[in-house]
């Protein structure tokens, strides 16, 4: 766990991270509060947060009795997120970077390319 | 959330040195709280307090909507684990099992034998022959097996090995899962326990310094690394708790939350922003109050 940010935060991102690379395939279950914060060693109570703030969100949804869910949608909805976030969470300190070493965007852009992509 | 532990104005004077001074906080039901803070502190004093083992000075606790001196009521519903908990000379450690279930009402003779077998605790040996470690197993295994509503853990594991804590706080955490209850987990090892924890109460001098929830505290100080003009361009008016330099280098750590927005201007002015742990906050805040005599 990343000390800078809240626990809970972090679970559910980890959730999310799930959806987004198909690990967790939508309309299929998530582990429990408790096996959450067994597996993590946190308190249930904090696993909880995390797990309701995709609740919350429409990315998750409870079946009464049985357990948690992944709504329909889901992937195609986080990767949305997900690529809003990316301008000012990446692509912003990377030309930052670039700046204070004096790479023009020519330069960069050619190592992008240059870069074998998977 | 109903609250089980009421404490108001509480004060504890030795003599002339006051362990606890004016304190009030409340213990919500069924959640995980630290106590914390340094040796001396009033930690422990508290606990005894807390558990009617010793008499306030002044102030009132309320247990269950009661006091808990001499009143059978709370104290059967309540299980506190001592550091330093001392048995009967003659005692092997079966004798002390099989006198426990009838302290406790909840307790869980499968738990016991459960974790008896884990932490290798030698049933045939005298409790006073035991090492220190084995003696805080005993111990561990006392407060999860019994259960009971509000649990303290008091400094357990002095002496236990880096499994068998793990193996505590792991048991801790499943059976509370299954069992929720109230437990208050006094320690040093803050790193350990800071993400079982729900709620922290750091404790400085018999007074409150920090009464929060965990989460809020998680994020909210940071270490502000870089050149000193920048560095203190970007703390100006921020609450500094700790100040460090070395040549034209500066390191600053700030409390309070920083915005995406900040954290993106801070690395955008060659700022790093290295996270502060629980630990290390609480190490800042206690030793604020000691080295610049004064309450934040």
């Amino acid at each position: 766990m990343d000390e800078s940010r809240p626990i809970f935060v972090q679970i559910a991102e980890q959730i999310e991270n799930d959806i987004i690379d198909g690990t967790t395939a939508e309309e299929s279950q998530v582990p429990s509060t408790n096996e959450f914060a067994a597996f993590y060693r946190i308190n249930p109570a904090t696993a909880g947060k995390g797990v309701n703030l995709l609740v919350d969100e429409g990315i998750l949804y409870k079946k009464r009795g049985i357990g948690m869910f992944v709504a329909a949608g889901s992937r195609a909805r986080l990767i949305a997120q997900r690529t809003d976030r990316f301008q000012t969470e990446f692509v912003r300190p990377l030309l930052a970077e670039a700046a204070k070493l004096g790479i023009s965007s020519q330069q960069l852009a050619d190592m992008i390319t240059k870069e074998p992509s998977e | 959330m109903s609250i089980v532990i009421e404490a108001r104005g509480l004060t504890k004077n030795f003599g002339k040195f006051t362990a606890v001074d004016n304190v009030s906080f409340t213990i919500e039901q069924n959640r995980i709280y630290g106590l914390l803070g340094r040796n001396g502190a009033g930690k422990t004093t508290i606990m005894q307090l807390l558990t009617g083992q010793d008499f306030a000075s002044s102030g009132d606790i309320a247990v269950f909507g009661q006091s808990p001196v001499e009143n059978a009521n709370v104290l059967a519903n309540v299980s506190f684990i001592k550091e330093s908990q001392k048995y009967p000379d003659n005692f092997k450690a079966k004798h002390v099992f099989a006198a426990a279930p009838s302290f406790f009402a909840n307790w869980s003779q499968e738990l016991a034998d459960q974790l008896i077998v884990e932490f290798r605790v030698p049933m045939g040996r005298d409790v006073k022959k035991m090492s220190r470690g084995q003696v805080s197993a005993v111990g561990v295994i006392l407060g999860l097996a019994s259960r009971a509503p509000i649990t303290f853990f008091d400094e357990p594991y002095l002496g236990l090995d880096a499994v068998s804590r793990q193996l505590f706080y792991d048991r801790l955490l499943e059976d509370y899962a299954e069992h929720p209850r109230t437990i208050i987990l006094s320690t040093h090892l803050i790193d350990e326990v800071s993400d079982l924890l729900e709620h922290v109460i750091l404790i400085d001098e018999g007074r409150i310094l920090i009464d929060s929830n965990a989460e809020d505290l998680r994020g909210s100080a940071s270490t502000v690394v870089g050149k000193s003009r920048d560095v203190a361009a970007f703390v100006e008016g921020r609450d500094v708790i700790h100040r460090d330099g070395i040549g034209g280098l500066s390191s600053v750590t700030i409390n309070g939350q920083l915005s995406q927005a900040e954290r993106v201007a801070a690395v955008e002015a060659g700022l790093e922003l290295v996270p502060v742990s629980l630990q290390q906050l609480i190490v800042r805040l206690s030793s604020l109050e000691t080295s610049e005599g004064t309450v934040k």
